[in-house]
């Protein structure tokens, strides 16, 4: 029988406010020493209140607007009661009943045609405290604990890693568009859990759902969900049951472990958060929100394709990144060629941030230094490949294009008498090749004009060296 | 009807509490005993009454999103049963 | 009179004439809680030397007032008051009569507290509560039982037990204490003093332990009516702290206490005059509708027909609130810790077992029952439905009158130990304050005579933010009557 898997995902994300969801500690804790973002509040000392932040609120509109969901008009808090040491309230501030935003979709391409994978919900909770374990102990640093969390689940509509691995991307792509979230998954900042089920293809029977915990990148994703569906589909090949459990990614060995058997259905006691009065999401509050959306990628994406003529292709890759986006756009305002800057930023500058484990936002490179650069070629001042060193040395000093060929001495060397020397000189130390060139080998100029080059250090003019050994070599022939 | 001793030691559970068999049976008489007297609110037509969660009917009340000072950490910790390096210590989670 | 006999409004004058100082006040309040509190057990903890040092300051502050005039001082400048071992107060343990949080100093002051302090009140210390204010007579404090001032051997009523005993028993000018379903007015009734429950939201709840999140109000227990208006004054007001403060203008509650009551229509809700209340009680409070109708007041008969029904909806949702409200106490961050134990789970399990005592236990194990899946909608959902009903009561009633009238308790101060084993018992001692808390509206009680021997509260129910109208009504019966005059024979016992 052929099985086709239903797959659901879960995803929390942290969002970039700058205060925790409801007490004013500072919400970036990636660099403080354990337990110095905290506070009463967050602690759950007693006697303390919670208190709603309003970016936190409006964050999770922009998500619920740029994912086409319904926008409560009514939205409450809820107590979701379970003990955990890292929970400090002994219940997590989230929602239940009437969360923010509900039944929206992403686009997902599949085969070349797009596909709409449902969006449930996304509501906003509080994050739990870092546990650390030792042997002997567990340590918890309560930093993390009130962070705002976004969670947003889908439906089950998706059907394989590889379409899972994509709406993760697509959905992380409109996170750092609205500047909502990193979606950092090696960070934690973004989180994903899996549900996934094995049905007989084209049926709508119920399988039983396993839940798939602890992946750590979109590579995981994707593995985790291809080994858990194979896993399922020799179970149930081989006329077995499959046991409603929640399995980790074993990433070292690339497989699902079993973490726990879920023996009841867990009882969270939601009720509403008496501590908070619910919100009104007015039209006229929700629209002055979705007028500060940005631009969104698949928009761009097509405007891309539109206004400067580029690929569909380098249209995606450019825009899957707002800060690429935004940084083409800006070379291009700038007057450089739509053209060249796609190359020059899909090449060479996403080489070099690989290379140096950067992402744009962090490239020491302004858009004013690679129109800069685009310009010197363009005018002859150095050749393309002296323009890769260059933008080399501009990532690594910050320096001007300009600067770097003054300094280094790059630019090209258009000096016929200068030139004409080392032509003389390559022409004296390759009697063979000249040799080939009279006898009509015409191709060997290629060879020397190389070695010209070489001499020069790539400075020389490959054009005009050119020129100049064709007229040398002309009167060695007569 | 009365709660039985599994229902009782199931929301012993939830709660967490560690309960004696003595104070599991007692529970279990008078929670049954205050469930048979709240059992009244079962006479009430309640259809289309709305649930009062809140006293006081406010909405949106929130704050702006500006971060201040947190508590020194000695404040923090200073009422921690187990702490060490400025993390609060506890015996090994297992689940 | 003895300094420590005085009200508040009277230490003031003395005060600002500086016939009296705050440091002689409150050293009298001292010497008399050292003499009187080994037999009332009122106080959990008493702070002397902290006392003191505000008395001096406060002092100071009035001396330079004298000699250099300006701004009237604040009311409360220099006052001794106690507060409720379930506020949190900096740098004094705060256990809410708890074991669970026997060593907690909180780093912080409740919003109430805090505003106190800024007037320049002197903090006493800290008195007994029912542990974590869940009870009706002091009896679930894990420490010891507050006697009631006026026979030691009957309980003070609760949870503010302590407060009411002090204030009654002249070891306080005045108290907070805190109200969930009664827990101000009841003790204030049952031991001839003022207890005032707020509207929900008049009070900030910052830095009050949560009860029941929903019903929780901080209340002033005082000597007489004009003192709890100085209190109520002092501490209302929005707390961007507490998100469900009311931002709302603080009346003028001195100015609302003259005028007196011709007029004004005073409802008799004919739920709160059935069997069951003490023939004594009746009498007092029925004589007490005649004084309000003698002082040019109409008596309106008016029905809250779901009465009946605020029992067992309290008893669901304010179980089902502390359920969640006292998951904390884990032993990881704060409070008891319960050392030896396998693993984290055994530590938690434990901790909570032993921290707890048997009523606190007994609510959250309701509490957790109500909300569990499966019985959320048949108890805690109706729960609720039912809360909107009563709160529908009081809408209608308050558009036919301007206040109710009614018992405090259906009783007088009960012998210690008489409904310790029987928890339906004690929670019927609450039966006529429980509905105001559902409502969220405002209530106060005020001495109105005695049966055998013991006080009687009458309760006057205002609609929300009323306080004014409360206050005047409470305070027009207290000037034709001299009831709040009478103090317990402590002294003459030693």
């Amino acid at each position: 029988m052929e099985y086709e898997a239903i797959i659901g995902m879960e995803v929390h994300a942290q969002l970039l406010t700058r205060s925790k969801m409801f007490c004013a500690c500072a919400a970036d804790y990636a660099a403080a020493p354990p337990n110095t973002r905290v506070c009463p509040v967050c602690l759950g000392m007693p006697g303390t209140l919670p208190v709603i932040n309003r970016r936190a609120v409006e964050f999770v509109v922009m998500t619920g607007l740029a994912l086409h969901c319904r926008i409560a008009d009514h939205s409450r808090f809820a107590r979701k009661n379970y003990h955990y040491p890292d929970l400090p309230k002994g219940y997590q501030i989230s929602q239940y009943e009437l969360p923010l935003c509900s039944d929206g979709y992403l686009e997902i391409e599949v085969d070349g045609r797009v596909k709409r994978i449902g969006i449930e919900r996304v509501h906003l909770e509080e994050d739990t405290a870092k546990l650390i374990h030792t042997g002997d102990y567990s340590l918890i640093d309560a930093n993390r604990a009130g962070v705002p969390l976004m969670e947003i689940v889908s439906a089950p509509d998706l059907r394989t890693g590889e379409e899972a691995r994509q709406y993760l991307t697509r959905l992380r792509t409109i996170l750092r568009y609205l500047g909502v979230s990193s979606g950092n998954m090696e960070e934690g900042s973004m989180r994903c859990e899996v549900n996934i089920s094995l049905r007989p293809a084209g049926t709508d029977v119920r399988g039983t759902k396993v839940e798939v915990k602890n992946l750590n990148s979109f590579r995981s994703v994707k593995q985790a969900i291809e080994y858990e569906t194979e896993r399922q589909r020799r179970l149930l090949e081989s006329g077995e049951r499959v046991v409603q459990v929640t399995m980790g990614w074993d990433e070292a060995h690339g497989r699902t472990v079993l973490q726990r058997v879920k023996e009841s259905a867990d009882d969270y006691r939601y009720f509403p958060e008496p501590d908070l009065p619910p919100l009104e999401l007015s039209r006229q509050w929700v629209e002055e929100i979705r007028a500060r959306l940005p631009e969104l990628p698949e928009a761009r994406r097509e405007r891309f394709v539109r206004d400067y003529g580029l690929s569909a292709y380098d249209a995606g890759v450019l825009t899957a990144d707002r800060d690429v986006a935004d940084f083409f756009e800006a070379v291009v305002g700038l007057g450089g060629d739509a053209k060249g800057a796609a190359n020059w930023i899909t090449g060479e500058i996403f080489r070099l941030m690989n290379a140096r484990g950067l992402e744009m936002g962090q490239m020491p490179i302004r858009p004013a230094q690679l129109c800069e650069l685009m310009g010197l070629i363009q005018e002859g001042v150095i050749t393309t490949t002296i323009a890769k060193d260059v933008l080399g040395h501009m990532v690594d000093t910050g320096e001007s294009p300009g600067d770097i060929v003054r300094q280094r001495g790059l630019a090209q060397v258009r000096d016929t008498a200068a030139l004409e020397g080392v032509a003389r000189q390559v022409i004296a130390d390759n009697p063979d090749a000249v040799a080939q060139y009279l006898a009509g080998k015409e191709q060997v100029l290629k060879f020397l004009v190389g070695q010209m080059m070489k001499a020069t250090r790539g400075q020389a003019n490959p054009t005009l060296a050119a020129e100049i050994l064709k007229a040398l070599l002309a009167g060695h022939r007569s | 009807m009365p709660l039985s001793l599994q229902q009782v030691e199931h929301i012993a559970e939830l709660a967490k509490l560690a309960l004696t068999d003595e104070e599991k049976e007692r529970y279990r008489l008078q929670l049954s005993a205050i469930l048979e007297y709240a059992d009244m609110l079962q006479r009430l037509d309640l259809d289309g009454v709305p649930p009062m969660s809140h006293a006081v009917a406010l909405t949106n009340i929130t704050r702006p999103d500006e971060p201040a000072a947190s508590s020194p950490r000695d404040e923090i910790l200073a009422n921690t049963p187990d702490h060490k390096d400025g993390l609060i210590r506890v015996r090994p989670i297992l689940e | 009179m003895s300094a420590h006999a005085l009200t508040i409004h009277e230490a003031g004058e003395l005060l600002r004439a500086g016939d009296l100082s705050s440091a002689e006040l409150t050293r009298a309040i001292l010497e008399r809680i050292h003499r009187l509190d080994p037999r009332v057990r009122a106080y959990l903890r008493v702070v002397p030397e902290a006392a003191l040092a505000q008395a001096e300051q406060a002092d100071a502050h009035l001396a330079r007032w004298r000699r250099e005039g300006g701004a009237l001082p604040p009311r409360l400048l220099g006052i001794p008051l106690a507060i409720k071992d379930i506020l949190c107060t900096r740098g004094i343990p705060t256990t809410c009569g708890s074991r669970i949080l026997e060593n907690f100093v909180p780093p912080y002051d409740a919003t109430a507290v805090e505003r106190l302090k800024a007037q320049g009140a002197v903090v006493l210390g800290k008195t007994n509560t029912d542990e974590f204010a869940m009870g009706s007579s002091t009896e679930n404090s894990a420490y010891f039982t507050t006697r009631n001032p006026w026979d030691l051997s009957r309980v003070p009523g609760g949870s503010s037990g302590g407060s009411a005993a002090a204030v009654a028993a002249d070891m306080a000018l005045g108290a907070l204490g805190s109200d969930t379903g009664g827990s101000v007015r009841q003790p204030a009734g049952l031991c001839g003093v003022v207890g005032l429950k707020p509207t929900y939201g008049r009070v900030s709840r910052w830095g009050l332990v949560a009860f029941a999140s929903s019903l929780d109000q901080i209340g002033p227990i005082a000597k007489d009516v004009r003192d709890c208006a100085i209190l109520l004054q002092a501490i209302a007001g929005h707390d961007p702290r507490d998100s469900t403060s009311v931002d709302a203008p603080v009346p003028d509650y001195l100015a609302a206490l003259e005028g007196g009551i011709r007029g004004l229509r005073v409802g008799v809700p004919r739920e709160y005059f059935v069997e069951g209340v003490q023939a004594g009680v009746a009498d007092a409070v029925r004589a007490a509708l005649r004084v309000l109708e003698g002082l040019g007041a109409t008596l309106v008969e008016v029905s809250l027909p779901h009465t009946e029904y605020a029992l067992p909806a309290y008893y669901l949702i304010a179980p089902a609130e502390a359920s969640a409200n006292l998951a904390r106490y884990d032993g990881v961050k704060y409070g008891l810790s319960v050392r030896e134990s396998a693993d984290v789970w055994d530590m938690i399990r434990r901790t909570r077992g032993q921290g707890f005592g048997p009523e606190v236990k007994r609510r959250i194990m309701l509490g957790t029952y109500a909300l569990s899946a499966g019985y959320y909608d048949a108890y805690y959902l109706r729960a609720q439905k039912t809360r909107t009903l009563i709160r529908q009561d009081f809408d209608r009633a308050f558009q036919q009158v301007d206040v109710l009238a009614c018992p405090v308790s259906p009783t007088v101060a009960f012998p210690i130990g008489e409904r310790a084993e029987d928890p339906l018992q004690m929670y019927l001692s609450d039966v006529f304050t429980l509905a105001c808390s559902l409502a969220g509206v405002c209530g106060i009680s005020v001495p109105c005579g005695f049966a055998d021997g013991l006080p009687v509260g009458l309760q006057i129910i205002g609609n929300v933010f009323d306080e004014p109208t409360v206050l005047r009504v409470a305070y027009a019966y207290e000037q034709a009557t001299d009831w709040h005059t009478r103090k317990p024979k402590l002294d003459e016992e030693v």
